[in-house]
């Protein structure tokens, strides 16, 4: 079956639905990793640190990496264009009249809310890269026992990572190579 | 000007952004360094000034920040051509690279030392989100409001499987709400006397319930709980 078609509406959407930069397209992405076969939320978490250790914006680079993973070249092509269209056309016409745009009460108030929301989109989004990639929820399920699903090694590299975060002004890149050194030592 | 030199000059800007693209990592603030080097310095074709206002209102529109003002410039340049110019120069070195690493990945993905340094490169990416939204919490939720926005957002899609779609236009539909029923005054209020600001926001939080149309059952328990 053709996916691209589907592939296309999906990064319409993403497109169209995520504001405020950065990680904003994770939800979407995560969205469409449970409602499809295109790639695995393993497979997506690998996007990101992809994405965020080289060039490009990182919305662009994971609609690349995500299209890539569904369709090969031409669904890189396909989500990245689906991607940036809807920017476009909404830009083309917001150009016409930027000055009413930016002094508008609407879009501030409109703002007011998206902020926090945004912010709790991409927390269920790190949510689950943090199960998925910290916690042994196979255990979990397994023996019914939460205790068992925190695997302790992960849990204190995660730990170290984020302070070395929050303390330093390093590069993600950074951190990602160190979390790669970390994970080959440890054998995780 | 004739065809060729509009052609030309589509051109130059194509590759104008394809060069921000290329030395921007990570996006966001990122690339107004290399913006400002670009359009304004080399080009010569905005003011400082015009460079941060499109960054502003590239935030404040849907998509890709760095996108968002490379389309922006674009179409003020040289109108629907100039955007598409720009747009397709930013995307292209994310399309090459990226393709790449992901076909370099596929090959490899089950070599051990391969599996073993993503293992340790998922907790990176856990704490990188994690202080994602610390930054985001920072700047986005500062009062009542904004943490019962963010607590619906959160239970509608980690608990709910809402799609995040609704969510965005339920968040629209609630901040657009609970600015038409006094949120800027609560605001104003706040910075006031926080004492006062108290007692207004329990108004701006039940405008957030006419107003959001998601995850109608997050928000009606969260409204019950006050």
């Amino acid at each position: 079956m053709n996916v691209i078609p589907l592939l296309c509406w999906e990064f319409l959407k993403t497109g169209l639905f995520s504001v405020g930069g950065g990680l904003a397209t994770l939800p979407f992405l995560y969205d469409m990793a449970s409602r499809h076969s295109w790639f695995t939320v393993a497979e997506l978490t690998d996007m990101i640190a992809v994405s965020e250790s080289t060039p490009g914006p990182i919305g662009v680079n994971m609609a690349t990496y995500a299209g890539f993973s569904a369709a090969g070249i031409p669904g890189a092509l396909a989500a990245t264009l689906a991607l940036v269209a809807p920017a476009i056309a909404v830009i083309v016409v917001i150009s016409r009249f930027l000055d009413r745009f930016k002094n508008s009460r609407s879009v501030s108030d409109a703002f007011a809310g998206l902020r926090p929301a945004v912010t709790g989109l991409i927390a269920a989004a790190g949510f689950q890269v943090f199960s998925m990639s910290v916690l042994n929820m196979e255990a979990f399920r397994r023996t019914g026992d939460i205790l068992a699903a925190l695997s302790w090694i992960p849990l204190a590299l995660f730990a170290a990572l984020f302070i070395l975060l929050m303390k330093t002004a390093w590069h993600p890149a950074a951190i990602i190579a160190i979390g790669a050194g970390a994970g080959i030592v440890l054998g995780l | 000007m004739n065809p060729q030199e509009k052609l030309a000059r589509l051109l130059r800007l194509f590759a104008a952004f394809a060069r921000i693209g290329l030395f921007t990592f990570g996006g966001g603030y990122a690339m107004l360094p290399m913006l400002q080097k670009e359009v304004v310095e080399k080009h010569g074709w905005a003011t400082e000034e015009d460079v941060l206002d499109f960054y502003a209102v590239g935030q404040c529109t849907p998509g890709v920040i760095a996108v968002n003002t490379a389309t922006f410039i674009g179409c003020r340049l040289q109108g629907i051509p100039g955007a598409i110019a720009a747009t397709l120069g930013v995307i292209t070195p994310s399309l090459v690279i990226i393709t790449a690493i992901a076909a370099f990945l596929r090959n490899f993905a089950s070599e051990a030392i391969v599996r073993h340094a993503f293992g340790g490169i998922r907790v990176a990416v856990a704490a990188l989100v994690l202080q994602a939204v610390v930054k985001l919490w920072k700047t986005g939720v500062k009062d009542i409001l904004g943490f019962l926005l963010f607590a619906a957002a959160f239970a509608a899609v980690a608990l709910g499987n809402v799609s995040p779609v609704f969510v965005v236009a339920g968040a629209v539909a609630a901040g657009l709400a609970a600015g038409r029923t006094g949120l800027l005054q609560k605001l104003q209020a706040r910075q006031a006397a926080s004492a006062k600001a108290k007692q207004r926001t329990s108004e701006g939080a039940g405008a957030q319930e006419t107003g959001s149309s998601q995850s109608s059952g997050a928000a009606s328990s969260e409204g019950d709980g006050k």
